[in-house]
This record gives structure tokens, C-alpha cells and sequence, in this order.
């Protein structure tokens, strides 16, 4: 078998391939979005969720069907999914059910760089920590093993770095096939009413008393000899950084972080003079040790923030705390020319509006030469931050406050937004404004059930986003090309905060980036519907 | 010392082809037997921001990210980014320069890239087989002819002016 250079997200999307996962599912986010595509390129059965929350549920639901079934995401991801994680944790799995969660710190392109691995803690799962896309192919088969010896959704761990890093991948030289399904009734099982529920939580824990144990002894968490002046305990990337700066160490070096070998930790504690732990983001696994009562040294508190790298591991080492050399100042991004937004943001601007917005390319406004967003903070959570705005601020302020949302974002968590509009409108009305521009633009162009193609272009069923809020009975909705008609566009802006009721605009263009691709995969979707539909005919 | 890696940075603006570009070298340096890792930041990159990407390769490669300071060759695709990244750079570094090839000389003005990687290709062991192979394995057919001449370009330019000195 010939070495290939993957990404971390490849090396992923190939193991999975490769142990007959049945179904991958996901909703894109910047550092998880290639693996489903790289899964589904490669011939898996790869698609897109409308938010992490509903893919989780799919691949349970597949998991309790006997399936190997993958799931992907960022890490903010995880937090729209946790919900049914932490109960999937009690009733466990009959197949395989591997959940990635695509952490970023240093925030490349996040909200924030909250460290997934608490979750693995909290919801009482086990989590493998790949260090470069050999070990993410390698622990992806790893993962798949103890989901299926336990009965147990297994978290998968990465960085930025990690997924798109691109490293050296031996495959396996076989492939299993997917299984077919299989149904088995097991309602205490997986019927989490108390009483079902209560037995499941002390199973869950016996389980990881288990896997506690084998993690003891299993050959992906692998102590490499060196000088026993110093010892270092890693995992992920953090291991190559500090393997590079300090290349005659002792290391203990983790595939898996949760559950911890403690006593292994502990008798490898022992056997150096100096015992530090180099993790990037927080000191979660220097705080398991403490409290295990193991003496360790974690790095400084500077060191939580932002990626380790090279030169800030040999920081960590010489105890550096000095102020760190700011890194070059490249040109930020900005909305791209003839970006079909530019005039909205215009028109915000220019009628002064109060901007509760959403995450997407058009999270850009915010920069220059705009200026015109207030509010970034979760996906969907533009709606109910305006409407919140709107309910407590004066009504020559509240008149000016705008919802702005992108169409995969709306569909994502934005409908629950829109209920909240017409159930509790504020008194001076609200303008929910989605941005349409057919495509989940930030990420690299994903479909979404609003552009009714599915991960791979092909046509299937299609969300209209001003169908759901007519349906929802919104009063005033509109449907309008900002860019062929900008003018329009801001009188009806205009209009529509003027008036005391609820309104949605769906300021529709595609983007520019998107949009020969688009008319392709259209095209494509009418050869396929009359090639179909002559097939019907001749049949006949 | 056989242990050393060597640490590439190529630079750029969104949509030069930076990540193209660095794909190719990785792809070479696998092709020639070598280790080798390549660390970029994507996300951000096709909003016309700046862009950077790390190969390193040599015998056993650890960390995927060249440390600051520590480039041994710094390829830059747009001027304006020559002295934000300059810091990259080792002391006595190789800077390859986005003018060390005009653009308006190339048979298309797309494969400056792959112009500079030919640059790039004379102060590298890596032999020219295993680069070529990978320009063509990274792109279409119709543009294996242009990118062969940009990377002739490219290596000529560089063997020039190390004449010239």
C-alpha cells in the first residue's frame, strides 16, 4: 500500500471509509467540514444535517440500528449536540458511534476556543486525541472497537492543526463493507424514563471502570524512553512541539484522554525529576493528575490561550512568562468585491440599525468599511438577542434593531428564533433579515436542506425559508435582490422598521463564489429529473 | 546532519494558489522518500485574507509547523506580503520573491506559484522528477504545459541571479 499525504479530516474520513461506517453525518463547521465530504468522495454514505443536534440523533439512531455510524462537527458543535450526547452516554450504542468534535484553539476561525475535552468528563465518555493523520486514521479503528466492545459513543477529538495538517497515512490494505442494519428491542435500554435511567447511569460508570483499566495497559498511550530529568506528559499535536523542543525527554504520550491511565501517569510521575504536562487550551489533564494526588507541573497560565507551537513549548519548558512576540500581521478577510451582501450592509449602516448578528461570511460586516453588526455570539442566536434588545430598550432605540441571520444558519437554529418572534413579539415589532445567498458560503460552499441539494449536489427535498415563516404566520415577508435592486432594497428596509409588526426579509443573491457552481449542479439536477423521466416513459 | 529538516513557508493572499502550491512541494517530498508535514490555516483564506502554509521535510518530521524564525526558505506570491512574513524568515534564509519572475512574462499569469516553487526547486536537493510529477498529479491536463514552462521559468530565474552574486 503506497504512503499518502492526507489531512487530519481525510485521514479521518478514509478510516471511516475503510471500517465500514454506514453513514456519516454532520453540519460543516471550519476545522470538521472536509471529513464528510472527503467520506462521501470517497464513496460513503456522507450527508449534511441542518445543525449538530439532529446529525447526533441520525448517527444514534443508525448506532441503535447496529450500524458503524460517524458524526462531525465543530467543537461549538458539541454544545448544540450535548443534549442528546449525555443521555446517548446512558443508553449506549449497539453498533459503533464515533462523534469528532473539531476543537480550535487560537480561534482561526471561531467564536471561541472552549476545550472539548471537559465534555468527554462530563458526559462520562471516552475520547481519543489523534496527534497527526497517521493516528487519526489509526484511532479511528481504535474508537470503533471500544464503542463496539462497550456499547458506547466514543468522542473523537482534533485541532485545527491536526485536520488540516497534512502528514504521511499507511493505510490498511483491507476494507470492511458496511453492515446491514438490525433491529433489537431493548426498551430499558434505551427508553431513558427514570426509573430505566437510574440503572443506565451505573452502568455507564461500570463501563468506564473498564475502559479506565484498559486504558492502563493499551499500546496508544506509550511511554518513550528518554532522560529522566525531564518527563512530559502530552497528547495530540502538543506531543510533536514538544518532542521537537525537547528531544531527549521522557514522554508519556496519550491516544486517549479520557478515561486516564492515572496510575500509569502516577508510577511515570515517579520515574523522572521533573514532571510536566504540555497541553494545549486548558490544564485539564495537569487538574485530573492533581487531583489523582500526582505531582505535576502544568504550563503557565498564559499558555491557555491560543495554539502551542515549537517555540512556545520551549517557553513552557525554560518557565518563560515574559511577554510573547506578537506574530506577523497578515491582511484580514473581508467580504469578497462583488459580494451580494455589500449593499445590506450599506443600507444597515446608512439607516443607523442596531445589528443582532449570526456566524457566517457575513459575520464580515462587522469590519471595515461597515461597521454594521453589534451582536456575534452562537449560530441562530441573532434572532432572540434582537428580540431581547427590542423587548427592554427604548423605542427609538428598539425601532432600530434588526435580526440579521444567513440561510444555512437559519435553518441550523434560526427557526426556533422565529417561533420565539411570533409567540413573544416585542411591542415595537422586529425585522428578521436572512441573508440568502444559497450556499453555506464561510465553511466552503456546503448545501443545506434551504438549497435542496444534498451533500453531494444531487436534487432532494427543499426548505423555502419564507414558505416556514409565512407558515409561522408572519405578516410581512418579502423576498428581494439586494444587489440588482439596492435602492429597493433599503426603502423596504426602511419601510419594514418603520412599521410596528413583524416582518422577515429574505434578501436573496447567490454568492459570488458559489454561483456558477450552483447553475451547474442545477442544470445537472434537470438533465438527471428527464433522464428519469424518459426512463418512466419507455417503461410504459 | 542527516536528522535536518528542511522548513518551507510560502505566503500569499487568498486565491493566489499559496495552498496549491504548498500541496505540490509536500507531494514532491513524499515522491523523493522523505517525511514530510504541511500545517496551514484554512477557513479564512478565500476572503482575499493572507495566507501562509508550513512544509517541512527530511528524514523524520515532528512538529507540522516551521517555528517562527526558523524558515530556512520563504516563498512570497504577493509583495505586499514580503515584510509581514519576513520575521519568518531564519537569519540567512532564502527569501524567493514574487518579482524574481514577472507575472506578465508567464504563459499565464495563474502559475506564478508554481513559477516560484521552480525558484525554489535550485536550492533544494529534492530531486526534479518527483516535483514535476507532482505539479502534474495536482493539476489538470490542459495546464500541464504552462506550469511546466512557469517552473522552468521559475528555476532559471533563480539559477540567474545566483550567477549574477
Amino acid at each position: 500500500m503506497e504512503r499518502k499525504l492526507l489531512s487530519g479530516d481525510e485521514a479521518v474520513a478514509l478510516a471511516a471509509f475503510d471500517a465500514g461506517v454506514s453513514l456519516g453525518t454532520g453540519y460543516p463547521g471550519t476545522p470538521s467540514t472536509e471529513i464528510l465530504e472527503a467520506f462521501g468522495a470517497l464513496g460513503g454514505r456522507a450527508q449534511w444535517a441542518p445543525n449538530e443536534k439532529v446529525a447526533l440523533e441520525v448517527g444514534l439512531g443508525a448506532a441503535y440500528g447496529a450500524a458503524r455510524a460517524l458524526v462531525t462537527m465543530k467543537h461549538v458543535g458539541l454544545n448544540v449536540a450535548a443534549d442528546p450526547l449525555f443521555t446517548a452516554a446512558y443508553t449506549g450504542v449497539s453498533g459503533a458511534l464515533v462523534v469528532v468534535s473539531a476543537d480550535d484553539p487560537g480561534m482561526a476561525s471561531s467564536q471561541n476556543e472552549q476545550d472539548n475535552r471537559r465534555y468527554a468528563v462530563a458526559a462520562g465518555l471516552p475520547m481519543f486525541e489523534p496527534a497527526d493523520s497517521q493516528e487519526a486514521y489509526d484511532l479511528f479503528f481504535e474508537s470503533v472497537v471500544v464503542s463496539e466492545r462497550w456499547r458506547i459513543p466514543v468522542l473523537f477529538r482534533m485541532t485545527t492543526r491536526v485536520c488540516h495538517s497534512r502528514s504521511l497515512v499507511l493505510p490498511r490494505e483491507d476494507r470492511e463493507a458496511p453492515r446491514p442494519g438490525l433491529f433489537e428491542r431493548d426498551i430499558p435500554g434505551r427508553v431513558m424514563i427514570p426509573a430505566y435511567a437510574r440503572p443506565a447511569h451505573k452502568r455507564l460508570r461500570a463501563k468506564l471502570a473498564e475502559i479506565t483499566a484498559f486504558a492502563e495497559a493499551a499500546p496508544f498511550n506509550v511511554v518513550q524512553e528518554g532522560d529522566p530529568k525531564l518527563g512530559i506528559v502530552t497528547a495530540g499535536i502538543s506531543y510533536f512541539h514538544a518532542a521537537e523542543a525537547a528531544p531527549a525527554a521522557r514522554f508519556l504520550k496519550l491516544g486517549m484522554v479520557h478515561p486516564l491511565p492515572l496510575e500509569r501517569v502516577r508510577a511515570f510521575a515517579r520515574s523522572v525529576e521533573r514532571c510536566l504536562v504540555v497541553e494545549e487550551g486548558d490544564p485539564v489533564l495537569a487538574d485530573a493528575f492533581r487531583a489523582a494526588g500526582i505531582a505535576v507541573e502544568s504550563k503557565p497560565e498564559m499558555y491557555r490561550f491560543g495554539e502551542l507551537d515549537v517555540g512556545r513549548v520551549r517557553r513552557i519548558l525554560a518557565r518563560d512568562v515574559s511577554p510573547e512576540r506578537a506574530p506577523p500581521k497578515g491582511k484580514p478577510p473581508e467580504l469578497c468585491p462583488s459580494c451580494p451582501y455589500h449593499p445590506v450592509y450599506a443600507a444597515l449602516k446608512k439607516l443607523d440599525c442596531i445589528v443582532a448578528g449570526d456566524i457566517g461570511c457575513y459575520t464580515l460586516g462587522v469590519l471595515e468599511p461597515y461597521q454594521a453588526m453589534d451582536t456575534c455570539v452562537a449560530m441562530g442566536a441573532s434572532v432572540g438577542v434582537g428580540l431581547g434588545l427590542r423587548h427592554v430598550l427604548p423605542p427609538e432605540q428598539a425601532k432600530r434593531v434588526v435580526s440579521v441571520i444567513g440561510d444555512s444558519t437559519f435553518v441550523h437554529s434560526g427557526i426556533s428564533g422565529l417561533v420565539e418572534m411570533i409567540y413573544n413579539p416585542p411591542r415595537s415589532g422586529h425585522v428578521l433579515l436572512v441573508l440568502d445567498n444559497g450556499t453555506t458560503a464561510m465553511t466552503g460552499q456546503q448545501e443545506h436542506p434551504g438549497t435542496g441539494r444534498t451533500l453531494d449536489h444531487a436534487a432532494t427535498g427543499k426548505v423555502s425559508i419564507e414558505g416556514i415563516a409565512r407558515a409561522l404566520g408572519v405578516p410581512s415577508v418579502t423576498v428581494i435582490d439586494p444587489f440588482a435592486d439596492p435602492g429597493g432594497f433599503e426603502k423596504l428596509l426602511a419601510e419594514r422598521l418603520a412599521a410596528p409588526d413583524l416582518s422577515v426579509i429574505v434578501a436573496r443573491r447567490p454568492c459570488i463564489l458559489a454561483a456558477a457552481d450552483i447553475r451547474k449542479w442545477e442544470k445537472q439536477a434537470t438533465e438527471r429529473a428527464g433522464a428519469v423521466s424518459c426512463t418512466a416513459c419507455a417503461k410504459e | 546532519m542527516a536528522g535536518r529538516v528542511t522548513n518551507v513557508v510560502l505566503a500569499g493572499l487568498g486565491g493566489q494558489g499559496v495552498l496549491k502550491a504548498s500541496d505540490i512541494l509536500a507531494d514532491a517530498a513524499r515522491r523523493a522518500g522523505l517525511d514530510v508535514k504541511k500545517a496551514e490555516v484554512h477557513g479564512m483564506s478565500q476572503r482575499g485574507g493572507s495566507v501562509t502554509s508550513d512544509v517541512r521535510f527530511g528524514a523524520k518530521v515532528l512538529s507540522p509547523m516551521v517555528p517562527q524564525g526558523e524558515a530556512d526558505f520563504l516563498v512570497v506570491l504577493a509583495s505586499s506580503e514580503v515584510e509581514v512574513t519576513r520575521p519568518l524568515l531564519k537569519p540567512g534564509g532564502v527569501l524567493i520573491h514574487p518579482d524574481l519572475v514577472p507575472e506578465r512574462q508567464l504563459p499565464n499569469k495563474r502559475s506564478l506559484n508554481v513559477a516560484l516553487l521552480g525558484a525554489l526547486s535550485h536550492y533544494l536537493t529534492l530531486p526534479e522528477p518527483a516535483l514535476l510529477d507532482a505539479i502534474r498529479a495536482a493539476l489538470p491536463e490542459r495546464l500541464h504545459a504552462v506550469n511546466e514552462t512557469a517552473f522552468a521559468m521559475g528555476r532559471a530565474a533563480a539559477e540567474g541571479k545566483e550567477a549574477v552574486k
